[in-house]
C-alpha cells in the first residue's frame, strides 16, 4: 500500500505560447501511513504535484503507481483511486454547495454508488471524525463559521473513506486559535486511523510540529526530502530559494554562533526550550 | 488622525424567514485615538469585530451608536462622505477583488478619476504612486497574471494615489503565501516612512506588528487589550483566551522563563532572545568563576 | 476548443490602425458593415475588397490569424450558402439533382451571401483584434453619451461591460478549480443523458454562483472605497481625443463609403462572376 511516483515530468498547455514546465523528473514513494509535508511557494509545483496523486493531472510522462499498479495503463480505475486519495484543495469551502451540511457531505458516498443508509454512516463518522457539532449538521453549509465550514468541507472527503488524505493549505485564511484547532484534528484523526496524510503547506512553523517527513519542491523539482530536523539543517538552502526554516532554526543556530553549546537540530518551541534550557542548567551545575 | 468614541455597531439578526430575532453588536463601546504618521494594529480573531470597525474608519460602515472622526470630520455626516473616503483609504483582503482596472495603470488611476483630478495630474500620481510601490514596470500588464502580493501592491498603489493621511489594510495579507505577506508589509514599512502616512493593519499574524506603535486586541466587539507591541506580547496567557497568539520567538521565551531562566519579559526579535541567552549564560559563568 | 476562437480576441501589435481612437474603427467599422449591403455589384465588392486589404495590411495582424477566427463560424457560413444554392431560383438550371436543382441565380446568390458573410466577419473581427476591449468600452460610451438625454445609463453600462471583462478571467479559473473539486468528490461530468448531465452541473453551478455573488459585493465595496460615485464628476485617465490620424481614417472612410455607393449604384457595369 504506497504511491511510488516513478520520473513525472508535466508540462501545462504543451506547444502553446504558455508552454511550462511545472514537474520535472520528480520521484518518491510514500508509504501507507505516513504523515508527510509538502513544502514550497507559490509555483513551486506542489499544487501540480498533489493533483497527480489522484489522477486529476495526468503526467507528460513518467509512471504512478498505486498500490503498485501503474495508474496510467489502460482500463484502470480513475473513479476507484479518487475515491481512495481524498484530495481537498485549498479554501475547501468554497465547494460546499447542498442545503445542509449533512448532504453535502453526503455527496461523496453517494458519487460512489452507495446506499443511502450508508452514505449517512459514513457522512456522520467524517463529521465526528473533524470534531464538527452534531447540532450544526441540518445547517446551511452558508452560514457557518470559517473554522466549521472548513471542517464540513474536509468531512465531505472523508467522507469517502479515503486510504490517502492531500490537504492544499488548509490553514489558509484562518486565526491562530483555528489554525491550531484544524491541524491538531489532523493529526489526531491520522492516529485514529492510519491514514496516509499529505499535508501541503508554506508554514514551516505549522509543519514542523506534526509531520514526521517534508517534501521540499522548488521550481518544479524535489529539492530535499527527509525527516523536518534533517530538512531545516539545509537552513541556508532554503533561504536561498526564498522559504524560511522555522524561528527556533535560526535561534538555536544564532546561540551556537555565539558560543553556548547547543544543538541545532530542534524544530519545534518545545524541543528547542528543553535543549536550551538543558545546556544553560549545565552550566550552572558545574558551579 | 482616526478618533472614536463609544462607537457601536449592531445589525439584525435574522431567522429562517428573515425575521427580526434580535440585535447583534459587532462592535461594542469601542474608543480609540490614532494619531497621524502613527502605526497601529488590531488584532483579534476571526468575528472579534476588527473588520466591522476598520469599515467605519472608510464610512463603508456608519456607527448605529457613538461617533467616528476621521481627520477631524463625523463619519455619519453625509456631507463628509467623500472627504472621509478620501483621506483613509482602505485595502482589503482578497486582491482578485478589489482591482477594477483591466490594466495595472487604469486601475490606479480609478481613485483620481472619481475624485476628479485632471488627466495631467492623474498620470502623474499613477506614476508615483507605482514607483512607491515598486510595481512601475507592471503599468501595462494585466492584473490577473500578477503573483497575489504584487496585486496587493497594486491595491495600495491605488490608495497612495489619492493622496490620502491614513491608509487602513483590512488582512491584506490573509490570503497570500509567506513571501507575498513580507513583500506587501515591507512595503507598507518604507510608505510610512517615507510619505509619513498614517497606517491602520488589521491582521492575525503576530509577527506583522512587531513593528507597531500601538496595538490594540479585539474580541466579541470590544478593545480588550492596548499597548506597545512589547506589553502585548508579555501577556501570552491572556492573549491565548482571546485565540490569538503570540510570535514563536516570544513563545520560545516564555517557555524558558518557565523552566526558570530569567529571561525579560515581551521579547520580539530573534536577535534580542539570542542576547539574552547570551546574557545569561555569561552571567552563569561569571558566578562560576 | 475555446482556445481556437479568435474572434473577439485582441492581437497586440504596434500599427497605425492601433493607435486610432476607439470610436473612428467603431464607427469606421459599423459604416463598412452598412456598405456591404447598400450595393451588391461586382464593383462595388472590389472596392470593399481593396479597402479591407489595404486595413488588414496596415493593421499588422496576420492574415492566419484573421483567417483561423473564420474557423469558429464554418458551419454557420456553409449553412447560409448551401440554403441559398438550392432555395433560390431563377436563371438557368445548371445542375438537376432531380429532388432539387442548382440554378444560375442560385449560385449567384450563394457566391454572395458568402462573400459578405466573410467580409462582415472578417471587417468586424478587425476592430477587435487591433483594440482593447478596455478602449472598446470607452468608445462606446463616448459615442453613446447622447443616449443619457433618454434615460439611458450609458456609463453604468460601459463600467459593468468593463467589469466583467476583467472577472470572465477570474471566474473561468474559478470554474475550473471548483470542477476539479467535485471530481476529486467522485462527480461524474461526463457521462449520462442530457438530464444527468445537467443535474451534475449543480455542485459546479451553485459554488460558482455563491463565489461571483461573494466577488460582486468585495468588488462594490472596493469601488465605493476609492470614491466611486457614478459618471458625474468623473474625470479621465485616458480621455478620448481626436487626432490629426483619426480625421483622416474618417476621411478614409467615407471616401471609400462613396467610391462603393457610386459603383456599386450608378456605374452601369453589371458584370458578375458569370
Amino acid at each position: 500500500m504506497s504511491i511510488r511516483l516513478e520520473h513525472i515530468n508535466y508540462i501545462y498547455s504543451q506547444g502553446s505560447a504558455y508552454e511550462k514546465h511545472a514537474l520535472k523528473d520528480v520521484s518518491l514513494e510514500i508509504p501507507q501511513g505516513q504523515f508527510v509535508g509538502i513544502i514550497g511557494h507559490t509555483g513551486s509545483g506542489k499544487s501540480t504535484l498533489i493533483q497527480h496523486l489522484n489522477g486529476l493531472l495526468i503526467a507528460s510522462s513518467g509512471a504512478l503507481y498505486y498500490n503498485g499498479q501503474n495508474i496510467y495503463q489502460d482500463k484502470y480505475d480513475m473513479k476507484s483511486l479518487r475515491s481512495q486519495v481524498g484530495l481537498v484543495f485549498q479554501y475547501p469551502e468554497h465547494q460546499l454547495f447542498e442545503v445542509d451540511v449533512f448532504t453535502d457531505v453526503c455527496f461523496g458516498p453517494k458519487n460512489q454508488g452507495l446506499s443511502k443508509q450508508e452514505c449517512e454512516i459514513r457522512a456522520k463518522e467524517a463529521l465526528e471524525l473533524v470534531g464538527f457539532p452534531e447540532k450544526h449538521y441540518s445547517q446551511s453549509p452558508f452560514e457557518l463559521s470559517g473554522g466549521q465550514k472548513r471542517r464540513a468541507a474536509i468531512a465531505g472527503v472523508l467522507a469517502m473513506r479515503p486510504k490517502v488524505l492531500v490537504l492544499d493549505e488548509p490553514t489558509a485564511g484562518l486565526d491562530p486559535k483555528g489554525r491550531d484547532d484544524i491541524l491538531d484534528q489532523i493529526a489526531q484523526l491520522h492516529g485514529q486511523t492510519g491514514m496516509t496524510v499529505i499535508l501541503v503547506s508554506h508554514s514551516m512553523e505549522d509543519i514542523a510540529r506534526y509531520v514526521e517527513r517534508i517534501i521540499v519542491m522548488n521550481k518544479g523539482t524535489k529539492m530535499l526530502d527527509g525527516a523536518p530536523r534533517e530538512v531545516f539543517s539545509h537552513y541556508r538552502e532554503l533561504e536561498q530559494v526564498g522559504l524560511a526554516a522555522p524561528q527556533v532554526t535560526y535561534i538555536m543556530h544564532g546561540l551556537k554562533e555565539r558560543g553556548i553549546d547547543v544543538r541545532t537540530d530542534a524544530t519545534t518551541v518545545e524541543e528547542a526550550a528543553e535543549e536550551i534550557s538543558g545546556t544553560l542548567h549545565f552550566l550552572r551545575g558545574h558551579r | 488622525m482616526v478618533q472614536a468614541r463609544k462607537l457601536v455597531y449592531e445589525y439584525e439578526k435574522r431567522d429562517d424567514e428573515g425575521n427580526v430575532i434580535g440585535m447583534n453588536r459587532a462592535v461594542d463601546g469601542i474608543d480609540i485615538d490614532i494619531r497621524q504618521g502613527q502605526f497601529a494594529a488590531i488584532l483579534g480573531h476571526n468575528g472579534s469585530g476588527k473588520s466591522t470597525l476598520a469599515k467605519h474608519m472608510n464610512a463603508i460602515l456608519v456607527p448605529t451608536g457613538g461617533t467616528m472622526w476621521v481627520n477631524g470630520r463625523d463619519t455619519k455626516d453625509p456631507r463628509e462622505l467623500m472627504h472621509v473616503r478620501q483621506s483613509a483609504g482602505m485595502v482589503f483582503q482578497n486582491p482578485d477583488n478589489q482591482i477594477i482596472g483591466t490594466v495595472v495603470e487604469e486601475d490606479v488611476g480609478f481613485g483620481p478619476e472619481n475624485l476628479g483630478v485632471p488627466t495631467d495630474e492623474i498620470w502623474k500620481r499613477v506614476e508615483d504612486s507605482l514607483r512607491a510601490v515598486g510595481m512601475l514596470e507592471y503599468r501595462t500588464h494585466s492584473p490577473n497574471k500578477l503573483s497575489g502580493g504584487q496585486k496587493q501592491r497594486v491595491a495600495i498603489a491605488g490608495v497612495i494615489a489619492m493622496e490620502p493621511r491614513c491608509i487602513v489594510l483590512d488582512e491584506p495579507t490573509a490570503m497570500l503565501d509567506p513571501n507575498g505577506r513580507k513583500e506587501v508589509i515591507r512595503t507598507v514599512q518604507e510608505l510610512r516612512k517615507r510619505r509619513n502616512v498614517t497606517v491602520i493593519l488589521i491582521t492575525h499574524y503576530m509577527e506583522e506588528v512587531i513593528d507597531a506603535d500601538q496595538v490594540y486586541v479585539m474580541d466579541s466587539g470590544h478593545i480588550v487589550m492596548k499597548g506597545t507591541p512589547r506589553e502585548i506580547f508579555s501577556q501570552v496567557e491572556e492573549l491565548k483566551k482571546y485565540r490569538l497568539d503570540v510570535p514563536q520567538v516570544t513563545m520560545l521565551a516564555e517557555e524558558l522563563r518557565r523552566r526558570g531562566i530569567s529571561l525579560p519579559r515581551g521579547i520580539l526579535r530573534r536577535e534580542e532572545l539570542v542576547d539574552a541567552v547570551d546574557r545569561y549564560a555569561c552571567m552563569l559563568k561569571e558566578n562560576q568563576s | 476548443m475555446i482556445r481556437d476562437i479568435t474572434i473577439g480576441q485582441y492581437y497586440p501589435a504596434k500599427s497605425c490602425i492601433h493607435r486610432l481612437d476607439p470610436r473612428v474603427k467603431i464607427v469606421s467599422t459599423l459604416l463598412f458593415l452598412i456598405s456591404l449591403f447598400v450595393q451588391n455589384s461586382l464593383l462595388g465588392y472590389a472596392a470593399a475588397t481593396v479597402f479591407l486589404g489595404g486595413v488588414i495590411r496596415a493593421s499588422r495582424v496576420p492574415l492566419k490569424f484573421i483567417v483561423k477566427g473564420l474557423k469558429a463560424v464554418v458551419m454557420l457560413l456553409m449553412f447560409t450558402v448551401v440554403m441559398q444554392l438550392f432555395l433560390t431560383k431563377g436563371g438557368d438550371v445548371l445542375a438537376d439533382f432531380r429532388i432539387f436543382e442548382i440554378t444560375e441565380k442560385g449560385l449567384r446568390t450563394a457566391v454572395f451571401m458568402a462573400v459578405r458573410l466573410i467580409y462582415l466577419i472578417i471587417g468586424s473581427s478587425i476592430m477587435t483584434f487591433t483594440t482593447t476591449p478596455n478602449a472598446l468600452t470607452d468608445g462606446m460610451e463616448s459615442l453613446l453619451r447622447p443616449l443619457n438625454r433618454f434615460q439611458v445609463p450609458v456609463h453604468e453600462v460601459a463600467m459593468m461591460m468593463s467589469i466583467a471583462l476583467r472577472f470572465i478571467p477570474i471566474l473561468l479559473e474559478e470554474t475550473d478549480k471548483i470542477m476539479k473539486a467535485q471530481i476529486a468528490r467522485g462527480a461524474d461530468l461526463e457521462s449520462g443523458n442530457i438530464i444527468q448531465r445537467t443535474k451534475a452541473m449543480v455542485p459546479i453551478l451553485v459554488p460558482l454562483f455563491v463565489s461571483a455573488f461573494r466577488r460582486a459585493n468585495d468588488l462594490a465595496m472596493a469601488m465605493e472605497s476609492r470614491c466611486y460615485n457614478g459618471g458625474e464628476n468623473r474625470t479621465r485617465m485616458k480621455p478620448l481625443v481626436y487626432k490629426t490620424g483619426d480625421y483622416m481614417a474618417y476621411a478614409v472612410t467615407v471616401i471609400y463609403l462613396t467610391a462603393t455607393f457610386v459603383l456599386g449604384r450608378f456605374v452601369p457595369f453589371h458584370l458578375w462572376i458569370f
